[in-house]
């Protein structure tokens, strides 16, 4: 191996006398200014290190001369974001739920601002679209609870259902079973009488006999026709629209052991443009009144 | 073994030695660090092209010329779009997301335009290659452009070659250090314009070039001039053959590209050997036309000996055939002993024959063909380019949303791209359904919606589609969307499904 400026006959290069199983490698050198890139490289990225943060340390790293934080420059922008949306942002504050709707410009920003606010607060039990879940309710369709005009949403959305807010939407459906108001046979009664208004199938024998005892207990929330009262937030048990499903059995499990589900009061965690946002937006969602 | 004795040494004729001669032990080592050595590292030796004229430079100057002048001038060139949209005629406008040359604009999803124009320039490079070599190198690259400016500068400062390598040895006089000081300055003023003109391809140029001189330009103006003056001064005037030769992959890319049939810049040696000095009046008889006055050598940029073949440094800007042109008469000898010529007529040549130069072969017709089908691609693209786009996405969740009499709805959000430069107002209504209710957030409800979008602007909202409960019989319904512009009749349609309960 030793180095004896060995010339390969075909190139008429000077090999290195580096040799693998019979292939020379030739000394095309490099030019020397590119070594020197090499060593200029090496020394700007110690000059990097100096000024910018490189180094972990035990508990926190080095900071570099200049400071410069990615966190710090996001929090600026993020800054900046909020600068330049208080614009909308203050005309939020100072105008009603119609004015909003009226307002194309403040239109298109509560529903983008209100969708962001959605995805953060409501998806999880509402769902990302708003489709809702068993017990938690789905906001695109026209029926509501407790109405869906944009004063009612905000209202709800303000205070909550059944929160520990004291302004709080309240009410509360007694367990017609597990209080001893009924019997068995009168809540399956009252179930096949439920099926009917909502053109399922049914025993038309009991749904007669649940007919006199939803009209002795049931009507004074639900209304005459079981079409519910929105200012007492009982729902409309025509629709075939169901929170808690609509087979017999769960039907019957509604009304022998009662629901009240509940929804935290927002008041106190966003902003109340971010509520007029919110409001905007689930009445955006297609059932708004 | 035999590694082993040469890693101690291999004593030789140790143990013949005679009585009266002691036995000395010769070592078979070299010095590791010894002077003949061959460094791994090369020092450049900075290359002196001299001046030359003929037809290949006048092209040059032409080119370079033409190419300067448009990569100089065409951001200052206006064109007439309307209000409000930039009147540059070409524009990349990052803030707005737009890029207008001339009659075309271009929004940022129709990128395929700028694939297309890539696909076409590479093709074109290709074929050019394997028509003529490195025409591309030898004429028009930047780097060629701006090098041949610098040298240019350099040999009116300096003087021609000889006058430069003196310059070059002298010592640092007050007559030389003008001269590196007036040089180095127009170097950075070319560099700076340089610089300077790029920005105003990403900007509005008169604006800017007012910004710029009263200091109240954008920061990043100011550091991408400032990054492309580092790098043209850098690239044309210090390092130029050394980008070529060690920092371009092209010159190794392009060497797959031609072939025999190539017309590649070539030192007839048919011709030229055996070369040798030549007196006035001497025989040419069993010599050849080379009269090894290395003129090519001296005029070359890049720095070689073009009469050793062809080699990877050589750009093929051809004038060394310019150079030997001039000679060649002095001498009463033909023309063309360096020419644009292909392997194979080399070849044949060197055995007395000789071989016309196939321009029209399997290569030069795939890449032709390849050219014409891109282009045409291209041209039926932008012809046929709408100035109005309609994009529908159904809602995922939910799919669909049954009401409380019973009716089915689906919503979805429809992209309008208006890109006209005035206000339109459409309408838009589904196909493939009865009885369907369009409704939009802020814009109404009815059968056709009434909806207007700003000139050059895309609108996005949602459309909720109300169906009766009785019209829908199938779980999925394929629909279309109909976007109509009544003042003009223009139509955009977009394909989409309804979604109804199983």
């Amino acid at each position: 191996m030793a180095h004896n400026g060995e010339k390969d006959p075909i190139s008429g290069v000077e090999t290195t006398g580096h040799e693998w199983d019979g292939i020379k490698e030739l000394n095309n050198p490099l030019p020397r200014w590119w070594l020197y890139v090499l060593y200029a490289t090496i020394i700007w990225s110690i000059g990097y290190w100096i000024v910018m943060p490189a180094w972990p340390t035990i508990s926190s790293y080095t900071k570099g001369a200049i400071g410069y934080s990615q966190r710090a420059k996001v929090a600026g922008e993020l800054e900046k974001a909020a600068e330049a949306q208080s614009v909308y942002r203050d005309k939020i504050a100072n105008s009603d739920l119609q004015g909003i709707m009226a307002d194309h410009e403040l239109l298109e920003f509560s529903l983008a601002g209100g969708g962001a606010a959605f995805g953060d607060n409501c998806a999880p039990c509402h769902g990302s679209g708003a489709q809702g879940f068993k017990g938690y309710p789905n906001l695109n369709d026209d029926n509501w609870l407790w109405g869906g005009t944009l004063d009612d949403i905000y209202t709800t959305l303000k205070y909550g259902i059944r929160s520990d807010h004291d302004e709080t939407r309240f009410n509360q459906m007694p367990a017609y079973g597990t209080d001893g108001i009924l019997d068995r046979a009168q809540i399956r009664d009252v179930v096949q009488y439920v099926l009917a208004l909502n053109g399922q199938d049914h025993n038309a024998k009991q749904s007669a006999a649940g007919k006199t005892i939803f009209e002795e207990q049931c009507v004074a929330c639900h209304g005459e026709g079981g079409e519910g009262i929105q200012e007492m937030g009982a729902p409309n048990l025509t629709d075939n629209i169901w929170l808690y499903g609509g087979t017999p059995e769960e039907i019957h499990k509604t009304v022998a052991e009662s629901r009240n589900g509940v929804m935290p009061a927002w008041v106190d965690r966003l902003s109340d443009e971010t509520l007029k946002q919110l409001s905007v937006y689930v009445h955006s969602l297609g059932g708004g009144q | 073994m035999a590694s082993t004795e040469e890693a101690y040494g291999s004593p030789q004729g140790g143990a013949t030695g005679t009585a009266d001669q002691p036995a000395v032990e010769t070592i078979n080592v070299e010095a590791v660090n010894a002077k003949e050595r061959r460094s791994l590292y090369a020092s450049r030796v900075k290359v002196h092209p001299k001046r030359t004229q003929g037809t290949f430079r006048r092209i040059k100057w032409i080119v370079m010329l033409v190419t300067l002048g448009i990569y100089y001038l065409s951001p200052w060139i206006r064109w007439d779009r309307g209000d409000s949209i930039p009147n540059q005629a070409i524009l990349v406008d990052f803030p707005a997301r737009r890029f207008y040359f001339f009659f075309i604009e271009i929004w940022p999803q129709e990128v395929y335009y700028i694939t297309g124009l890539l696909i076409l320039a590479s093709f074109t490079l290709f074929l050019v290659t394997s028509l003529a070599g490195r025409v591309w190198c030898g004429y028009t690259c930047p780097q060629t452009v701006w090098t041949d400016l610098f040298v240019t500068v350099e040999r009116w400062i300096e003087g021609d070659r000889n006058a430069r390598i003196k310059l070059d040895k002298m010592p640092w006089t007050f007559a030389k250090i003008r001269k590196r000081v007036v040089k180095h300055s127009i170097w950075l003023l070319i560099s700076i314009a340089t610089g300077g003109a790029w920005v105003f391809y990403f900007a509005d140029a008169p604006t800017l070039a007012g910004q710029l001189l009263r200091f109240e330009a954008p920061a990043s103006a100011y550091l991408f001039i400032g990054l492309f003056t580092a790098t043209t001064y850098l690239l044309g005037g210090l390092a130029r053959e050394q980008v070529c030769t060690y920092m371009c992959p092209w010159p190794r890319i392009q060497g797959a590209m031609f072939d025999e049939d190539s017309l590649l810049v070539s030192y007839r040696g048919y011709r030229g050997e055996p070369r040798g000095k030549h007196k006035k009046g001497e025989s040419w008889d069993g010599r050849g036309d080379c009269v090894d006055c290395k003129q090519c050598v001296a005029v070359c940029p890049m720095g070689i000996d073009i009469r050793d073949g062809p080699q990877l440094e050589c750009i093929q800007c051809a004038l060394c055939i310019d150079a030997c042109n001039q000679v060649m008469p002095k001498v009463g000898r033909p023309k063309n002993l360096i020419a644009y010529d292909t392997y194979r007529n080399l070849d044949a040549a060197a055995r007395g024959e000789s071989a016309r130069p196939r321009l029209i072969r399997a290569r030069s017709i795939l890449y032709a063909a390849l050219i014409c089908v891109t282009g045409l691609i291209m041209l039926v693209a932008l012809i046929s380019r709408s100035d109005l786009d309609l994009n529908v996405l159904h809602d995922r969740n939910p799919v669909f949303v049954t009401l409380s009499d019973g009716s089915i709805r689906n919503g979805y959000t429809l992209k309008i791209l208006n890109k006209q430069h005035s206000v339109r107002s459409f309408q838009v209504s589904v196909e493939g359904l009865s009885d369907a209710e369009l409704s939009a957030v802020g814009e109404g409800e009815g059968t056709n919606l009434e909806v207007s979008v700003k000139p050059d602007r895309l609108r996005s909202f949602r459309v909720f589609v109300t169906v009766p409960a009785d019209k829908i019989d199938k779980e999925v319904t394929d629909i279309e969307f109909v976007l109509t512009d009544p003042s003009d009749g223009s139509v955009a349609r977009n394909d989409s499904i309804f979604r109804g309960p199983k």
